[in-house]
């Protein structure tokens, strides 16, 4: 069974369309990985899950919820589906158990023991425990971005989905995010990503959708990867060597 | 002619109780004035043209009149409308009135200083839009305008002066009632001068000190946002 | 007795706007004065300057204007001064106008990119030299935005010449109140004059501010 289903999705930003019918569907316990150049629409498909992007016309599905219905419960949508940007966007007010205590507490309505109990829980997860009580800016990106990972794993969510994670940070810092990733992979959580390490789709993802200007141009298994059939996810996958 | 402060250090006690009522004004319409201007922030920053219009006139017929003639229009139009207020309520609410607007103005600037990214985490992690501005976006808003809040604050004690004009008996009212009884003008106002210093100063510990208290993290780091 | 608002309340009513921009005129020069000799202390490499200065400044702004009128229309003639309510309502506001405005052009020196000090210094400039055809064009530039804004300020707190009887708008308001008590009205005319005199300056500030803001800017990239 399908948790996420994008069917012939479209989008435009003003006169400039970005979606051009694109289609996909994740089972549960996925790994999906989104790839393409930049400028193909990945990570505004990905936004679209979310509904921080409206889509023009199709359909999204995201564990039942009609995401492209104007009447969509949006805090019931976000229950579900967590996000992690680029940016991190840690709250830098907050510690870093603040941070992730946040939304427990506040849209859960957990009391402070048990959203405690759970952010140490999600830290731990990201082997972040020892840093729950120093504020974002006293950490390095690599361990702010396994931060606002365990920020989004406190509201135990459905789907999680990631926008080129590691794409601010160099390759030691990417490699203990992409380590903690791959370990949420191997508990069944589902997930989308957009991404730019190959090797790292090529190892963890059981699906592989390369976008290319605003469309599915090629999807599959993890193998299109290193036997690519279209000439321009051949360029853009040696590009990546 | 010699300076003489005997017979005015003598009326200690009226300077005393004007001080009381100004630091009420003061420190009253501080909190309500920052609530109001919050408020008209949000609004001025809302989705609803309704609301970013009325808060939109509100801060820009404030903004552009004297508060002598604000507090004059409050006066006579409470009581026109048939409510007989006393000078103090009358004060606090023209007071009020005024530093909202400024306020509101400070606070949209910190809240326009938010970083989209933090709005958009809020909303994922499925805060409301209320609950995003309580607990994603206020602190740090303050936190950035803070000194221009305290500086707007301190504008605020000292505008409460005018307050005397509608016989709110603050410090400067009580100052005029004691010039005119011991014909030594020179000598009051320049003590009452050194007191509306000492409060203003006053006031700016006070905000350093609340400031340590409700930006923590500033507290430990001791760095910017 | 007449009760009603009739055109040559008007008129009067005018007649004391006009007298507003003169007062504020008369504020915005000798403050802009003060200010400029304010500002250059505070920049000033001599230190009892630079304490004078910001003395003088912390002072004005601890203390409310409407005090500093008082001090100056009731405390004068006891000094043995004898002065009219639009000397004494100028000289206040010349004071407050002074300390505040300084403090804006202190920012605005300060602000002129440190590489500009260093560049006039390379090339042999003395410091006045450097002060007056280096760094005070590019001030000016910044500071004109705030400027504008402050005399909005300027405008609104002449009002406070009322208290000691000058027949500015607020005064005109109050006498013609006097004469046909109908407060209400009067008053929100004279808010509405007050705005029609302050609002073009703030939106002609906002302006500036939005362009000022883009030029700092290359102006920073630039000496980068």
């Amino acid at each position: 069974m399908s948790v996420v289903v994008l069917k012939n999705v479209k989008k435009s930003f003003g006169s400039l369309p970005v979606l051009h019918g694109v289609s996909f569907a994740v089972a549960k316990g996925e790994v999906l990985a989104l790839i393409g150049a930049s400028g193909s629409g990945k990570s505004t498909a990905l936004r679209c899950i979310d509904r921080l992007e409206i889509v023009d016309s199709g359909e999204i599905e995201v564990c039942g919820h009609m995401v492209h219905d104007p009447g969509l419960d949006l805090r019931r949508l976000r229950l579900d589906v967590g996000i992690v940007f680029q940016s991190y966007n840690l709250f830098p007010h907050l510690t870093i158990k603040e941070n992730v205590t946040l939304a427990p507490r506040s849209v859960k309505k957990l009391d402070r023991r048990a959203a405690d109990e759970i952010a140490m829980q999600s830290l731990q997860k990201v082997g972040l425990a020892e840093k729950a009580d120093n504020y974002p800016e006293q950490l390095s990106g690599g361990q702010q971005q396994r931060a606002a990972i365990a920020r989004s794993l406190a509201m135990e969510p459905k789907v999680m989905l990631f926008d080129e994670v590691t794409s601010a940070l160099d390759p030691k810092l990417t490699g203990e995010v992409l380590k903690v990733i791959e370990a949420l992979a191997a508990s069944g959580m589902t997930m989308i990503m957009v991404t730019h390490e190959m090797g790292f789709a090529r190892r963890v993802a059981d699906q592989v959708v390369f976008m290319h200007e605003g469309l599915v141009h090629e999807a599959g298994s993890a193998d299109i990867l290193t036997n690519p059939s279209t000439p321009e996810l051949r360029e853009f996958v040696s590009n990546d060597l | 002619m010699t300076l003489d402060f005997t017979a005015i250090l003598a009326r200690w006690q009226m300077l005393l109780d004007g001080l009381a009522l100004t630091v009420q004004l003061a420190a009253v319409t501080t909190l309500t004035g920052f609530l109001i201007g919050t408020l008209c922030a949000i609004a001025r920053r809302s989705d609803v043209s309704a609301l970013r219009w009325v808060a939109s006139v509100y801060i820009e017929a404030i903004r552009n009149t004297p508060f002598l003639v604000q507090i004059f229009v409050v006066y006579f139009g409470l009581s026109s409308l048939g409510f007989s207020f006393s000078a103090v309520t009358v004060a606090i609410i023209a007071l009020t009135i005024n530093v909202g607007a400024y306020t509101a103005e400070i606070m949209r600037a910190g809240f326009d200083a938010i970083h989209p990214g933090q709005w958009e985490a809020g909303e994922c992690l499925g805060l409301s839009r209320t609950q995003t501005y309580w607990h994603v976006a206020l602190r740090p808003a303050m936190e950035r305008v803070y000194p221009s809040l305290t500086s707007q604050f301190i504008l605020l004690m000292l505008a409460s002066s005018v307050t005397s004009q509608i016989s709110a008996e603050e410090l400067t009212a009580a100052a005029n009632f004691i010039q005119s009884e011991t014909y030594r003008p020179f000598e009051t106002y320049i003590v009452v001068a050194l007191i509306y210093l000492a409060l203003s100063l006053a006031m700016r510990v006070v905000f350093w000190a609340f400031g340590l208290a409700v930006f923590p993290r500033r507290r430990r780091l001791g760095t910017n946002l | 007795m007449n009760t009603a608002i009739n055109s040559g309340h008007l008129v009067f009513l005018l007649n004391g706007a006009m007298w507003t921009l003169v007062l504020s005129l008369l504020a915005f020069a000798g403050g802009g004065l003060g200010g400029f000799v304010v500002a250059l202390g505070r920049t000033s490499p001599i230190k009892v300057l630079r304490i004078l200065s910001s003395a003088y400044v912390q002072l004005i702004q601890g203390t409310p204007l409407l005090v500093i009128l008082f001090l100056t229309f009731f405390g004068l003639p006891t000094l043995g001064f004898s002065i009219t309510p639009l000397f004494a309502a100028a000289l206040s506001l010349t004071i407050y106008v002074s300390a505040y405005l300084g403090e804006i052009w202190r920012g605005c020196i300060e602000s002129v990119p440190k590489a500009q000090w260093e560049a006039a210094e390379c090339l042999a400039l003395s410091r006045v030299q450097r002060m007056f055809k280096v760094i005070l064009p590019q001030a000016v530039r910044i500071a004109t935005p705030p400027t504008v804004g402050f005399s909005v300020q300027i405008i609104k707190n002449t009002s406070l010449a009322s208290v000691v009887g000058f027949v500015e708008l607020a005064r005109a308001g109050q006498l013609i109140n006097n004469s046909i008590f109908e407060p209400f009205a009067i008053y929100m005319i004279v808010a509405l004059l007050y705005f029609c005199l302050c609002f073009p300056v703030s939106a002609l500030s906002k302006r500036l501010e939005r362009t000022g803001a883009a030029r700092l800017r290359t102006l920073k990239a630039a000496s980068a």
